[in-house]
C-alpha cells in the first residue's frame, strides 16, 4: 500500500560535498516490501517547486520505523530539502516501485552490487539483505572524484568494495566496467547514470542483471505516463513499462535503455 | 452537505463539481489506492485514440516554476482496450466517465466517439482538439474555428452522449472557437487545456523535453484559464467544465466566480493524491464561510448584474 504520510525529520547531515544523508520516521516503513523501492518527497507547502522529487530508500530500520535516504543536493527541490533539520514535518508518499528481487540469488552465491555515484544509494539496503541471506556480496562504487565518495566504509562492512574515480583522485582512475571485467559473480543488481547501466546491460545482459532506471516522474504513481520507457526490442511497438510503477528495478533486456 | 454541491449538466448528473483532468488521472486505478472513487463528481478518462499509442520519447516533463510542460504524446492503450477493460472496471464506481476523445484524422474522432459513447458509465465525451503534443490533427482541430464546428457535428451526429468541446488556449481568439463548437452543436466546453511552452537545460542549451516544446499545466496557469472562462461563458449558451491550475476550494469558487459550471483537477493531483477529495469536503465550509447555499449561487458572479446577486448573504 502507498501512503502519504507527514514524517518527521530524526536527522540531516551533509556526508560528502552536497550530498546529504536524511533519516525519517514512518509508519509505512511496514510497507515497504524490497531495496530499491523509492519515496515521492514534497519539499515545500507552497507550489513552488511543484513537482515531488522521486528519492531511493537506502536503508530501513522497521524496529524504530525509520528510514533513510541519501541524495545529491542539485536543484531547487533537493536544495531546499538540504536545509531542513530535525524535528521538521516532511509530505512523502511511500513506498513506490518495484525493488530488486534478494530471491534471485541463492545462499553460497555472488551477487555484485554496481553504483554509479548517486544510484549507489539504494545498493546499500540491498547489501545488507543479500548478506543476511549469507550471500557474498561485491560492490564496485564509482564517483566523478574524491569529494563525491560516500559510503565506503558502510559497504566494506558487508564485503569486498572497489572505488572508482572519473578523475583517479580516489581509488582506480577510470569506469566501474574496468573493474567487473576482471570480477566473478552469479548476478548483478546496478544502479546508476544511464550511460553505465547501457554499458553494463550489453557487457553482461546475457547474465542475471538487474538495473533501475532514472527517468523524469509527474505523479510517481503509474497516472500520468511521463516515465515510460518501451519494454520491447521493436521501436515501434506501443509494449512499455512504466519506471514509476513497474520499474524502478528491471531484468536486463525487459525494456529499452 | 453534499446536496450543496450537486449540479446538472448535460448528460451529466454531478454529486459534486469535481472532476479529475484528462491526463492526469490515468483510467482511474493508480488512485483508487488512496480513496474511493464513487466520492468524485465525475472521472475524465485519459484520451483515448482508434489505435494503441507509445506516446513521445522521455523526458516527457518539465518543472517550471509553479507549473510543468509535458508532452505525454497521448500514450494510450486504444479504444478496444479502454473499452474492454478500463470502462468495465471503472463500472464498479458509482460516478459518471466522461471519455475524452483524440485522433489524427476526422474518421479517428468518429470511430471512438461513435464506440466509447456505447459504454454504459460514459455520460459524456469530451472532444480533445486541443493537445498540443501531437504532430497532426489534434492542436489543428482546435485552432481553426471552421475546422472545430465542422468536426464537433460530425462527432455529434454519431455519439449516443452529449459532447463537450475541450478548447485550447493556444488562440488569439478563444471567443470565435467557442462559438464555433456551440454552431456545431457541442453540448458544453471544457477549457483550458494546456499552453505551449519550452523549458531550455542550463548545461547543454537544449530543450529539456525530448518533443522540445510541451504544454504548460498547474497553478502557473490559472489566471489565464479564468480570463478565457470569464469571457466565454459571457459569449456562449452552453456550460463550461473549467479547469487550469485548481489545487484548493477557493481556486474551485474563482472558477465559477468566472462563469464554470463544473471543474476538473489535473496537476495538483500529482502534488497531492487525495486533493479531490479534500476539495469536494472542503468546499461546505468555504461556502458557509462566503454565505452561499449552493455552489451554483457562485456561478458567473463575475460578470453578473449586482441585482441578480440575491443570494449573497454575506
Ligand atoms: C526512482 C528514482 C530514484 C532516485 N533516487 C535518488 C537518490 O536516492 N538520490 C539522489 O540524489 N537522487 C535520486 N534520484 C534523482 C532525483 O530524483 C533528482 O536528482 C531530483 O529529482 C532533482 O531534483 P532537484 O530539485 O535537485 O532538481 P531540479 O533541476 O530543480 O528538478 C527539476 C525537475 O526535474 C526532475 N529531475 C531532475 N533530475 C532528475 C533525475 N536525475 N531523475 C529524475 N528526475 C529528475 C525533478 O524531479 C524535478 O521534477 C532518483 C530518481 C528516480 C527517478
Ligand atoms: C501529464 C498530463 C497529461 C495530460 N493529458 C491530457 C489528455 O490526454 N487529454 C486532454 O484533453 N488533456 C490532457 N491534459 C490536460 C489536462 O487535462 C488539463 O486540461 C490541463 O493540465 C490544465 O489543468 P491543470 O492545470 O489542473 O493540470 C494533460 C495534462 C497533463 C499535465
Ligand atoms: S510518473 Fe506518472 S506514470 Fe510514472
Amino acid at each position: 500500500m502507498i501512503k502519504k504520510e507527514l514524517c518527521k525529520i530524526i536527522s540531516q547531515e551533509e556526508i560528502a560535498k552536497d550530498i546529504f544523508q536524511l533519516t525519517v520516521e514512518a509508519e509505512f516503513v511496514k510497507e515497504i516490501k524490497a531495496p530499491g523501492q523509492f519515496v515521492h518527497i514534497r519539499v515545500d507547502k507552497s507550489f513552488d517547486p511543484l513537482l515531488r522529487r522521486p528519492i531511493s530508500i537506502s536503508s530501513v530500520d522497521s524496529k524504530n520505523s525509520r528510514f533513510t535516504m541519501i541524495y545529491r543536493k542539485e536543484g531547487k527541490g533537493t536544495s531546499l530539502l538540504a536545509e531542513k533539520g530535525p524535528g521538521i514535518l516532511l509530505d512523502i508518499l511511500g513506498p513506490l516501485g518495484n525493488g530488486f528481487p534478494v530471491d534471485e540469488v541463492h545462499e553460497g552465491e555472488t551477487a555484485l552490487l554496481v553504483g554509479g555515484g548517486i544510484g549507489v544509494p539504494p545498493l546499500y539496503e540491498l547489501s545488507k539483505q543479500l548478506i543476511a541471506k549469507g550471500i557474498k556480496v561485491v560492490h564496485v562504487l564509482g564517483f566523478q572524484t574524491e569529494s563525491a565518495v560516500f559510503y565506503e566504509k558502510e559497504f566494506l562492512e558487508n564485503g569486498e568494495t572497489y572505488i572508482t574515480t572519473v578523475d583517479g583522485s580516489y581509488g582506480s582512475k577510470g569506469f566501474v566496467t574496468d573493474i567487473i571485467k576482471d570480477l566473478e559473480f552469479d548476478s548483478l543488481y546496478t544502479c546508476g547514470p544511464t550511460p553505465m547501466l547501457k554499458a553494463i546491460e550489453k557487457g553482461y545482459g546475457h547474465k542475471k542483471v538487474f538495473l533501475s532506471l532514472e527517468e523524469r516522474m509527474g505523479c510517481g504513481v503509474g497516472a500520468c505516463f511521463a516515465c515510460v520507457c518501451n519494454s520491447s526490442s521493436d521501436i515501434n511497438d506501443v509494449s512499455y513499462k512504466k519506471v514509476c510503477s513497474d520499474g524502478p528495478v528491471f531484468r536486463a533486456g525487459e525494456v529499452l535503455i | 452537505m453534499s446536496s450543496r454541491l450537486n449540479i446538472e449538466l448535460p448528460g451529466l448528473t454531478l454529486k459534486n463539481p469535481i472532476m479529475p483532468a484528462s491526463g492526469c488521472f490515468g483510467f482511474g486505478r493508480e488512485y483508487s489506492q488512496f480513496y474511493d472513487l464513487s466520492k468524485l463528481g465525475a472521472i475524465m478518462i485519459k484520451a483515448t485514440t482508434v489505435e494503441p499509442r507509445f506516446g513521445n520519447p522521455t523526458p516527457r516533463v518539465a518543472e517550471t516554476s509553479s507549473g510543468m510542460l509535458n508532452a505525454i504524446g497521448l500514450q494510450n492503450p486504444g479504444l478496444e482496450k479502454v473499452v474492454s477493460h478500463e470502462l468495465p472496471w471503472l463500472s464498479q464506481y458509482d460516478v459518471p466517465i466522461i471519455a475524452n476523445v483524440a485522433g489524427s484524422l476526422e474518421e479517428d474522432y468518429i470511430e471512438v466517439a461513435s464506440q466509447i459513447s456505447k459504454a454504459s458509465n460514459v455520460h459524456a465525451l469530451e472532444l480533445n482538439i486541443s493537445c498540443p503534443n501531437v504532430k497532426t490533427g489534434g492542436i489543428a482541430f482546435g485552432t481553426i474555428p471552421e475546422v472545430a464546428k465542422q468536426l464537433t457535428r460530425k462527432v455529434k451526429e454519431v455519439s449516443e452522449v452529449p459532447v463537450y468541446v475541450k478548447l485550447s488556449p493556444n488562440v488569439t481568439n478563444i471567443v470565435e472557437m467557442a462559438k464555433a463548437v456551440e454552431d456545431g452543436g457541442a453540448d458544453g466546453l471544457t477549457m483550458i487545456n494546456t499552453l505551449v511552452g519550452m523549458r531550455l537545460d542550463l548545461k547543454t542549451g537544449k530543450p529539456i523535453l525530448a518533443n522540445r516544446t510541451g504544454g504548460l499545466s498547474g497553478p502557473a496557469i490559472k489566471p489565464v484559464a479564468l480570463r478565457m472562462i470569464y469571457e466565454v461563458s459571457q459569449a456562449v449558451g452552453i456550460p463550461i467544465i473549467g479547469m487550469g491550475g485548481i489545487e484548493s476550494a477557493e481556486d474551485v469558487i474563482e472558477f465559477f466566480y468566472a462563469g464554470a459550471s463544473a471543474v476538473a483537477v489535473g496537476t495538483a493531483n500529482f502534488v497531492d493524491p487525495f486533493v479531490c477529495p479534500t476539495i469536494i469536503e472542503e468546499l461546505p465550509i468555504l461556502l458557509d464561510q462566503l454565505g452561499y447555499e449552493h455552489i451554483t449561487e457562485c456561478r458567473g458572479r463575475s460578470w453578473q448584474e449586482h441585482g441578480q446577486l440575491t443570494y449573497h448573504r454575506a
